[in-house]
């Protein structure tokens, strides 16, 4: 099992405290999940009276939402996405100050799809490949909503729909295959929903430019400038940060 | 008409009418109708391609993208307190709701928590957003049936709205006022009492709209059982807010969601509605509008004293982790996925928008309907093109 990432999940059950919180109705449905997809779940992450995540195998993907549906009254669709844990290969620009130097950023464009597939930083429920699928589904009975996740392998990833299941899943699943290039098995009308046919890329893969940010050096770090006075308070939030995170 | 009493003149007539009913069958011809993407009701630019045989509606697609920005995009590149200012602008009409869900998404993986007053006042701006998003489509959904009165209604009365929106954050549409761990300023003086004379005002005009439109028995006749959605159906297509209420399903994310605003310590009821149909999501968003104004009315009430913002660092770096947060706005559910890896910037942020599950069940729903319900039903959806498009 991988290591986890997430502040709050890095004391995971082992180190549980004797007055940990539980979550009943959470646990619950973890353990049904278990029950009906055995291996297929991978992993899963509990946040006492927050929330609930669940990692399953990519084959097993759409017979979760069919035991979400069925057995775990979670009727509701609520949404599905992607996440690209490739972080960008035009380095922090995001954060800093100026422009990587752009032989930095095509020197990297290439390798790093390749060489740190395994070196992926990931969030809840943990990860191994660039490309997640993200789904939610809700109970909207008992109230209860469950982030359901799938690692998906290769660069043009393919997995089944949802619709069979869900309905409501076409237009999210267009919209994943748009942003994130990933294709749905036995989808009626995988064509572009938002941007134009003709358009090339994946706009929310991490290794696509926002051309914006490119001519432009982000000016967002410049503007949080210290008051008068006011530097004491200043570090004391910077070292209640770092705490924290 | 004269009776026809001549045996030959008769045998004559019934050979006429037999050949007419021969040709009654009359060759329909499948059509393309484009509606859009200009259409008054649509709140922005959506085009729907509607292929019909004769009035019936065989076909529909719905054409997004006209008004796509890139929201989720963009939040890549900037920090958390600048992406209230990209999600004001998803659903115009009530701003300030879609902010609060996402610093909501903050503050959870910050562990950090607005004060009390800071919250109450939240509330209360949030619930004036709703009353000024809905007002205007109970205005707006008269016009798309013809009647023109009820529009001016909605848009002279909810300047009274926004102009408390505008006293307190300063802005009419874009807000941008929400901060993480609190809000950026305090009420101005006299507020209060100026906005619980607004209240009185939707008040009126609520009743102004239930003697106009609702018992108007060409309204009446014109959305009662016209696009009936089924709670299981409208469950699966992800429809949320008075459109899911409307079909019967009591599920109120304000009473249910138990996040971060202080509905539950108000004194107010979810309504629902069993038919399902245009008529039903019209009276429910009315009962809204109603109940809306009791709440801010007792959240303007119980305002505690007090700060309103929490100790927060100057330069706000949000520790690792992913957290979900959505509420009950004004078009149905709003949500953020929020991905942090203990940045400045959030790494990947999920838009969850009401309207775009609304609209997904448009296909479903507009099959079989008549050309003239297509704009009722349509309208009776109630979804923005900011909040589609993102």
């Amino acid at each position: 099992m991988i290591q986890l990432s997430s502040p709050d999940t890095a004391s995971s059950p082992d180190t549980e405290l004797p007055d940990a919180p539980t979550d009943a109705p959470r646990d619950a449905l973890v353990a049904a999940l278990a029950d009906a997809l055995g291996s297929n779940l991978v992993e899963s992450h509990v946040e006492p009276g927050v929330d609930v995540w669940v990692r399953v195998t990519a084959e097993a993907w759409v017979e979760t939402a069919t035991v979400l549906r069925d057995r775990c009254a979670m009727t509701y669709f609520n949404f599905l996405s992607a996440v690209d844990w490739m972080p960008s290969p035009y380095g922090r620009d995001m954060d800093a100050q100026v422009d990587l130097s752009p032989d930095a950023s095509d020197g990297s464009d290439a390798t790093a799809g390749a060489a740190g597939s395994d070196a992926f930083e990931t969030g809840v429920a943990g990860g191994e490949t660039r490309f997640q699928l993200l789904a939610r589904v809700h109970d909207p009975v008992g109230h209860v909503g469950i982030t359901i996740k799938a690692d998906l392998t290769g660069d043009r990833p393919e997995v089944d729909s949802w619709i069979g299941v869900y309905p409501g899943a076409d237009w999210h699943e267009r919209e994943a295959w748009e942003m994130f290039g990933i294709s749905f098995r036995n989808h009626p009308n995988q064509v572009h929903l938002y941007l134009p046919s003709h358009f090339e890329g994946n706009p929310l893969r991490k290794d696509y430019p926002l051309l914006a940010r490119r001519v432009k050096p982000w000016p967002g770090i410049v503007d949080v400038e210290l008051m008068p006075g006011g530097d004491d308070e200043a570090d004391g939030a910077e070292a209640e940060a770092g705490e924290a995170s | 008409m004269t009776a026809v009493s001549d045996p030959r003149q008769m045998a004559y007539i019934a050979g006429q009418a037999s050949d007419a009913r021969v040709n009654v069958e009359i060759e329909t011809e499948g059509m393309t109708l484009n509606i859009g993407p200009q259409h008054p009701a649509t709140h922005g630019t959506l085009r729907i391609i509607v292929k019909l045989d004769g009035e019936r509606v065989v076909a529909a697609e719905p054409v997004m993208g006209y008004m796509h920005r890139g929201y989720e995009k963009l939040s890549e590149v900037r920090t958390y307190p600048q992406v209230t200012t990209l999600v004001n602008r998803i659903d115009w009409l009530g701003s300030f709701a879609n902010e609060v869900p996402f610093i909501l998404a903050a503050e959870r993986l910050m562990d950090v928590e607005a004060p009390p007053r800071a919250q109450w006042i939240r509330t209360a701006l949030f619930e004036l957003s709703r009353i000024a998003n809905v007002v205007l489509f109970l205005g707006d959904m008269g016009v798309q049936l013809g009647a023109v009165t009820p529009v001016f209604f909605a848009f002279r009365d909810r300047e009274f709205v926004l102009n408390q929106i505008e006293a307190v954050t300063g802005g009419r549409f874009h807000p941008n006022f929400d901060r993480i761990g609190g809000l950026k300023d305090d009420l101005p003086k006299g507020w209060i009492d100026e906005t619980k004379g607004v209240l009185g005002r939707i008040r009126t005009f609520c009743d102004e709209m239930e003697d106009l439109v609702t018992g108007n028995e060409i309204f009446q006749s014109r959305t009662r059982g016209i696009g009936v959605i089924p709670a299981d159906v409208g469950l699966s297509y992800g429809l949320s807010g008075a459109n899911i209420r409307a079909s019967g399903v009591d599920w109120d994310l304000r009473r249910d969601g138990g996040i971060g605003l202080v509905h539950d310590q108000l004194d107010w009821k979810v309504w629902t509605h069993p038919d399902g149909d245009s008529f039903a999501r019209y009276w429910v968003r009315l009962q809204e509008v109603r109940e809306a104004c009791d709440m801010v009315d007792q959240l303007l009430d119980g305002i505690p004293s007090g700060p309103v913002m929490a100790k927060v660092p100057r330069i706000i770096k949000v520790p690792a982790g992913e957290a979900y947060v959505e509420t009950e706005n004004p078009l149905g559910v709003m949500g953020y996925y929020v991905v942090s890896k203990g940045d400045l910037v959030p790494y990947r942020v999920k838009i969850r928008s009401a309207s775009f599950n609304n609209v997904s069940i448009t296909p479903w729903l507009l099959e079989g309907t008549y050309v003239p319900d297509v704009v009722s039903i349509l309208a009776s959806l109630y979804f923005i093109l900011g909040d589609i498009d993102r």
